[in-house]
């Protein structure tokens, strides 16, 4: 007699792309056959143990994994609470966690016989992450930026360039990420014979929620081995910082089935009540957007609203469907931090760790700050360091009164 | 027999491919999109499609993009665009309508009522271009139930053993993306037409409307050669917005130009198969 195997979290979605009721497949029929295409190849990819030791290599040395666990000792001591330790992965290669994914899904687009890369960026991390692979593998690549980030990230958009990406500005909508979101569901669709679109979050139609998630996943299954080896235990709690919500999803999801509690971290913006925030768990409700069904702001009528955050990271009105899941199951607790917050983290961070965190990350610190002084000295909190500050430091010194 | 139904058997009879303009609903405002509904319906429109603007319309061109921001701004609602079909079907009982949209404002307004309410105004059909059949059962059984037409979009990335899937539950007509792209670009050749469309021919006796990129009087000809309805959206809403005064108001004249073009698209049409 064979047992049921035990009800584990981690086997979703499933065949449709659900994770409960959140995920799917909502795109235009043009684009239908390519989901399904490359829902094919990923499922081959996943279980060929060659795909795999590829996708290891290049992680291990092109990336720099695996990234150190770091005990923050001095934080933990000014706090006064709980042991907070720091997942490293602001240490890899283009300074944040973007590119354990660029490399899984360029990867897969060689595979796939692919011959030219799209994506879409925000802070551009994802599409420096993007254009850094591209050029490794000797791809041409296009990356859409709406025309506001192209003004308020130009260092990023000088290391795209660099790395020999065609950087096209987005101006329709509010030009922000969702718009160059737009823009490259409208260049995939009419590029569809030989273009690979490298999402950069855990969102978007079936698969890509599942395929970011698992190539982030190596942050939470490094973390895990790591932690236990350092404390001989489980961390009490783990935490990270939700936009779309890849490094969140790739810490959480080796944990899942773990009596760990996990929290994720919304940007407050100005505050909830502020409208201008991108706390679509906390404020939004259920809609259809890229592809997905998840949580979504927008207004009464069901048109989508522009979000805020400090962080160009988490301004996006939309988070990744198995969030969504996680957050209306309850096993995923969900917190906003405001900008004002997530900034006195950063400072506080830099003087007492020597880390210059980015902005995304310092929203995780911030709830950290709040709630370890609370704990025993015997708990252990783990935090994602999922990306470095260097890009932030311009939004920061504006903050500060400073000029550059 | 229902409304849509009619309108293509009358077209066999008559024979001739039929013409189906667009109007994005509320752009640049409500009295401009009643004006061009009524005056269509009356310069030889077989259907109208109104477009029902969306934040983020993902499969659109630079034209409907456009003309949706303007009908935001005007205030257009689900609730509105079915307030204007409604008195468009006061004084105009046997044109159809067709309403294209995203599905997120259909959702938020409630997909059953929804249904109710669309089919208590006067909408005909349905085309939801981010509800791909595998995401669509949840609304089929209250179109059904209102007799409202599930109108699927065929692309020509849709192969063969795709198809039948496509067509399940398709009702009212078959609309080609005849190009891969967004809408308003590319126009698709004779060539390809004379390709595609016995290729859909071949899995239902439903009749197929091309659209996407589909601009002149001249390509609307080479459109009804090989289908039964040619749809012209981005072609009709640039010569709109290049005539709009500067408080962004479409005067008379524009509606009159614009009129004019459905006009000669609709005679575009009727030559085809003479």
């Amino acid at each position: 007699m064979t047992k049921p195997l035990p009800n584990s979290l981690r086997n979703l979605p499933d065949q449709h792309g659900r994770f409960g009721d959140f995920g799917g497949r909502f795109v235009a029929e043009t684009l239908m056959p390519l989901i399904l295409e490359l829902e094919t190849a990923y499922g081959k990819a996943r279980n060929d143990p060659e795909f795999f030791d590829e996708f290891q290599y290049y992680l291990k040395h092109y990336v720099g994994r695996p990234s150190p666990l770091w005990l923050a000792e001095r934080l933990t001591r000014k706090l006064g609470g709980a042991k907070v330790y720091f997942k490293r992965d602001e240490l890899n290669h283009t300074g944040a966690h973007k590119i354990n994914n660029c490399i899984g899904q360029i990867l897969l687009a060689k595979r796939m016989g692919k011959s030219r890369i799209i994506a879409e960026t925000g802070a551009g991390q994802h599409g420096v992450a993007t254009a850094t692979v591209a050029a490794l593998f000797g791809l041409p690549c296009v990356i859409y930026m709406g025309s506001v980030d192209v003004e308020r990230q130009q260092p990023n958009v000088f290391r795209m360039k660099l790395l020999g990406a065609d950087v096209r500005p987005v101006s329709s909508g509010a030009a922000t990420l969702k718009d160059a979101m737009n823009e490259a569901l409208r260049d995939w669709v009419t590029n569809v014979h030989d273009t690979f679109y490298i999402i950069g979050t855990a969102a978007g139609p079936h698969p890509y929620p599942a395929m970011v998630r698992d190539f982030q996943s190596v942050i939470g299954t490094e973390a895990r081995e790591q932690i236990i080896a350092a404390e001989g235990r489980l961390p009490d709690i783990a935490i990270a910082a939700v936009g779309g919500g890849s490094n969140a999803i790739g810490l959480f999801h080796p944990f899942l089935d773990d009596p760990v509690h996990l929290i994720g971290v919304e940007a407050a913006g100005h505050g909830l009540d502020s409208g201008q925030h991108a706390a679509s768990l906390s404020r939004g409700r259920p809609g259809v957007l890229h592809g997905n069904k998840t949580y979504l702001l927008q207004d009464a009528d069901g048109q989508i609203m522009e979000a805020h955050s400090i962080s160009a990271g988490l301004d996006y009105p939309g988070i990744g469907p198995e969030h969504a899941y996680l957050h209306d199951i309850g096993r995923v607790q969900y917190v906003a931090v405001t900008d004002n917050q997530a900034l006195e983290a950063f400072q506080l961070c830099c003087r007492t760790e020597g880390i210059i965190p980015a902005l995304e990350p310092s929203h995780a610190l911030a709830h950290v700050i709040k709630i370890a002084p609370e704990l025993s000295d015997n708990k252990v909190i783990l935090m994602n360091m999922c990306g470095r500050g260097d890009k932030d430091i311009f939004t920061v010194a504006k903050y500060l009164g400073e000029k550059l | 027999m229902s409304r849509i139904a009619a309108t293509f058997a009358r077209l066999k009879q008559e024979g001739r491919a039929g013409l189906i303009p667009f109007v994005e609903a509320f752009d640049p405002d409500r009295a401009t999109s009643l004006a061009l509904l009524t005056g269509m319906a009356d310069h030889g429109a077989d259907i109208i499609e109104i477009g029902m603007p969306f934040t983020d319309p993902m499969a659109d061109g630079p034209s409907i993009q456009r003309a949706g921001r303007r009908a935001l701004r005007a205030g257009a609602t689900v609730a509105g665009i079915l307030g204007l079909v409604r008195e468009f079907r006061a004084t105009y009982d046997a044109v159809p309508l067709v309403l294209m949209g995203y599905l997120n404002p259909i959702l938020s307004y409630g997909a059953d009522r929804f249904a109710v309410d669309a089919a208590a105004a006067g909408v005909d059909g349905i085309i939801i271009v981010d509800m791909p059949p595998e995401e669509s059962d949840f609304l089929i059984p209250s179109l059904m139930r209102n007799k409202i037409d599930l109108i699927r979009l065929v692309a020509p990335t849709t192969n063969d053993a795709r198809l039948p899937s496509v067509l399940k539950n398709c009702s009212g007509f078959v609309y080609y993306v005849s190009i891969t792209g967004i809408t308003g670009t590319r126009t698709a050749s004779a060539e390809e037409l004379a390709r595609d469309i016995p290729r859909i021919r071949a899995v239902t006796n439903l009749p197929i409307a091309v659209g996407f990129g589909v601009r002149s009087p001249g390509q609307a000809a080479v459109v009804a050669r090989y289908a039964d309805a040619a749809v012209v959206a981005s072609a009709l809403i640039d010569r709109m917005a290049e005539g709009l005064n500067q408080a962004g108001h479409a005067p008379q004249s524009t509606i009159n130009a614009v009129l004019a073009d459905v006009s000669a698209l609709a005679s575009g049409v009727r030559k085809a198969r003479l």
